[in-house]
């Protein structure tokens, strides 16, 4: 049997993973929905009002998801990485409880109004209730990624006792939560989440389009999207730098990874693609000559520390992993950029909707920013082995000293079985409700200025 | 050591956790009770009622295990680890069935097919029952101390956490839980259905009232540190006097069909055998049946003193933002519920 190490850490990467499908979801969408009610608040238009109840739907099923595996993760420091909880506590601990009280009781509070209230609150304070679940999620991912910064830069901390007593405690609260790379991760990550919501939104309404239905609120829903798509994907250009930048300064083994660079002598090129071979230590592919010179040092021809600068033990062993997935990322970015300007470009010429073969391309499109997030994910916390906390604390000494390799199998094999009956309902439960479509007023052009929302009838969408 | 009011930081942490997990028993109590009951509902209308009931609710209820959760790991690293992994497999259950129960909710009614619903209410009622005995059960299992060497692991098995008294503990919370559960419901239902419930409420609390006898008799016998804490200060053995008087209390409600005084004091039951929980156990978290040296205290557990500083302040700020929440969410849902086209 592998050990528990092994099993862990497969066990927490597929987990996270399996979690990380719907809270971007959720924050895009969540973000989507704000603009959607607010358009119908602001016009009175009943197709504003169609779609944000369509969407309210979709989001319920999202962020149930999201709770329940969310869940899993909170417990799961415990379980498997007793000594990590230890080693961390005093700092990572003061983060998931501000993400608890902060952030996720009040999303979770509105959430019941947003989805339950339509015919019991005044509109405005439903409103209210959605923005305050969009900013909930929010301010979830801000605490989720100020502690998971902390490991990859620690900052304001002090370490206490030693081996396996050892413990980082806390000396300043705010260099600790503004450790160098919160910022930056943080909005990076936000931004991916923003467009994985809108993607989706996009996505639906390109289907519908497609297939001829409800197309008056499909070409909203999908400007909505886009509106929120576009601006996303150029600042993630930005986001995206600040990012890179700020491993090539504090994470540079990691950096080196992701360009697969070993000499620290040489000139360092940006690969477009490419093939580390981690055995010769050899990176082949098509690249900008001294590009990374220039991220790092702002010039081309400056040398870049290198994989070899940092001995075999202390370095991530998966070169070539690293390397794909940043790249993976990069361009599907670069794609989402093309995309979204290109679809902006065709709106403002007013031939967008007609482009039959660009609303298939954003009907599948939606997998794309699922996908970056992902691998971006893979990247920075691959990249950061062997480390947990980074130069501090070894994942090989995080673990729980009393649990089992069949413990963790047992475990492992129940999630497996669990999240894939889980994955298999999502997406036919979110088959049948985009089926379905949105309940269409009866007059969707007419203004719509009841106290309530409850006096008009519905019908279901027409075929 | 630093204080504040006279109490030092790990004991104000320890009020901290405490409440939240009495705001957790409380809140979700009743709807893990309302799931636990929910196949003894035949009708396909009653079974939708009383899912809407708790449906608005039951998530910012969950809430407050996250939050207890995060505060243990916070201001008890220590405990937090050692606990969650000595109970790896019921912690593993316990996870499994609270994913269990919220799609159970969540994707019920999505479908009108009949074996759909009725495999989604069997695992809402499966799961519900489920994480409710797992909480009883390490909830006894803590009461009754384990088997811990010197540094802090867990020499026993698996099999260990299955002693008779941890067992009769799981089913006493159970019995709450559903008391708890079945009273939320008769406030929330009318006609026929409360007609229903004002049976089921009876008979959970026949049920409640037993369990709370043999409980109160196992902890005298078998759980002797608990009873030393009130010996040593006798003005305890108010709490437990109190709890006594509730539960007549709560049957005396229940007889004269107040419920919404019945739930009052259903709420404060559970917190009340939650603080004789706490004072049994304080200083310890954690307590050896090896040797009592080897138990953990708060004062071992903590962190350190900056970090409880900097979090009590979270705390003070973040509290009564939760508590503005939750008295808004359940103030929007007030009254007898009824089904709309949004509900589940």
């Amino acid at each position: 049997m592998p050990s528990v190490e092994i099993l862990s850490r497969i066990q927490f990467a597929f987990t996270i993973a399996f979690h990380y499908i719907y809270p971007p979801l959720s924050i895009g969408l969540g973000l989507c929905l704000v603009i959607m009610e607010g358009l119908y608040l602001k016009t009175g238009l009943a197709v504003y009002k169609d779609i944000t109840r369509f969407w309210i739907k979709i989001f319920a099923l999202i962020f149930g998801i999201g709770v329940a595996t969310g869940i899993v993760m909170e417990f799961e420091f415990g379980t498997n990485w007793a000594t990590y909880s230890h080693y961390v506590g005093d700092i990572f601990g003061s983060a998931l409880a501000a993400e608890g009280i902060f952030a996720f009781a009040m999303e979770s509070a509105f959430l019941g109004v947003l989805l339950f209230g339509w015919n019991r609150v005044h509109k405005g304070v439903h409103y209210f209730s959605t923005c305050m679940v969009a900013l909930g999620s929010i301010f979830s991912a801000l605490w989720i990624v100020i502690a998971n910064s902390w490991q990859q830069t620690p900052a304001g901390f002090r370490i206490e006792g030693h081996d396996l007593g050892a413990r980082a405690v806390v000396t300043d609260f705010w260099v600790m939560v503004l450790n160098p790379s919160s910022v930056d991760r943080f909005s990076h990550v936000i931004i991916g989440a923003f467009l994985a919501g809108s993607f989706l939104v996009m996505s639906v309404g390109a289907w519908y389009i497609l297939k001829q239905r409800a197309v008056t609120h499909a070409q909203a829903m999908f400007k909505v999207g886009l509106s929120v798509a576009v601006i996303a994907a150029l600042l993630q250009l930005f986001t995206g730098h600040r990012s890179a930048h700020y491993v090539s300064k504090y994470q540079r083994a990691k950096l080196a990874a992701m360009e697969g660079h070993y000499d620290s002598s040489a000139v360092a090129p940006m690969y477009i693609v490419g093939w580390v071979d981690n055995k010769n230590e050899q990176t082949t592919g098509i690249k900008i000559p001294g590009g990374l010179s220039f991220l790092t040092h702002g010039s081309f021809s400056a040398p870049v520390e290198g994989l070899r600068a940092t001995p075999k033990e202390d370095r991530p062993g998966a070169v070539n992993f690293v390397f794909q997935m940043y790249h993976m990322m990069i361009t599907i970015g670069i794609t989402l950029i093309g995309l979204t300007l290109l679809a902006v470009f065709l709106l403002w010429k007013k031939k967008l909707f007609q482009q039959r073969w660009l609303m298939v391309i954003f009907a599948w499109a939606v997998l794309l920013p699922q996908i970056a997030n992902q691998v971006g994910w893979y990247a920075a916390e691959v990249g950061r082995q062997p480390w947990v906390v980074y130069k501090l604390l070894r994942t090989s000494d995080a673990l729980s000293r009393k649990v089992t390799a069949d413990q963790v199998m047992f475990s492992l094999i129940l999630f497996t079985l669990v999240y894939v009956l889980l994955f298999t309902l999502f997406i036919y439960l979110l088959t049948r409700k985009i089926q379905h479509g949105p309940d269409i007023s009866e007059n969707a052009e007419i203004e719509y200025d009841g106290y309530y929302h409850d006096n008009i009838t519905y019908h279901p969408t027409k075929l | 050591m630093e204080t504040i009011l006279g109490l030092d930081l790990p004991t104000w942490w320890f009020l901290v956790i405490g409440g939240l997990i009495t705001g957790y028993g409380v809140l979700d109590g009743f709807d893990l009770g309302a799931g636990a009951l929910h196949l003894f509902f035949k009708k396909e209308e009653s079974r939708r009622l009383v899912l809407n009931a708790i449906g608005p609710v039951w998530d910012g209820n969950e809430v407050w295990l996250v939050i207890a959760g995060g505060a243990l790991f916070a201001g008890f690293p220590l405990v937090y680890g050692v606990l969650l992994s000595t109970f790896y497999i019921p912690f593993m259950l316990f996870l499994v069935a609270l994913i269990f129960r919220a799609i159970s909710i969540e994707f019920r009614s999505k479908e009108p097919w009949l074996w759909w619903r009725k495999m989604w209410d069997i695992s809402y009622t499966v799961s519900s029952t489920g994480i409710t005995l797992l909480l009883g059960l390490v909830l006894g299992n803590l009461i009754h101390g384990l088997p811990m060497n010197k540094d802090h692991e867990f020499t026993g098995n698996l099999l260990t956490f299955f002693n008779p008294y941890a067992i009769l503990i799981a089913f006493t919370t159970l019995s709450l839980f559903m008391l708890h559960g079945s009273i939320y419901l008769v406030m929330k239902t009318e006609n026929r259905l409360y007609t229903r419930l004002t049976i089921i409420v009876n008979n959970c609390s026949k049920f409640f009232i037993l369990c709370f006898i043999l409980t109160s008799m196992a902890t005298l016998i078998y759980v002797p540190h608990m009873t030393h804490q009130f010996k040593s200060h006798p003005s305890l053995f108010l709490l437990p006097m109190l709890a006594v008087l509730i539960v007549l209390n709560i049957k005396r409600n229940v007889d004269a069909r107040k419920y919404y005084t019945a739930f009052a004091y259903s709420c404060i039951i559970t917190a009340c055998l939650l603080i004789l929980f706490a004072v049994g156990l304080y200083p310890n978290i954690v307590i050896s049946t090896t040797d009592p040296a080897y138990s953990i205290s708060i004062y071992a557990a903590a962190s350190s003193v900056k970090s409880l500083k900097i979090m009590l302040l979270i705390a003070a700020i973040g509290t009564p933002m939760v508590v503005g929440y939750t008295t808004f969410l359940f103030w929007t849902f007030r009254g007898k519920v009824k089904l709309n086209e949004m509900s589940y």
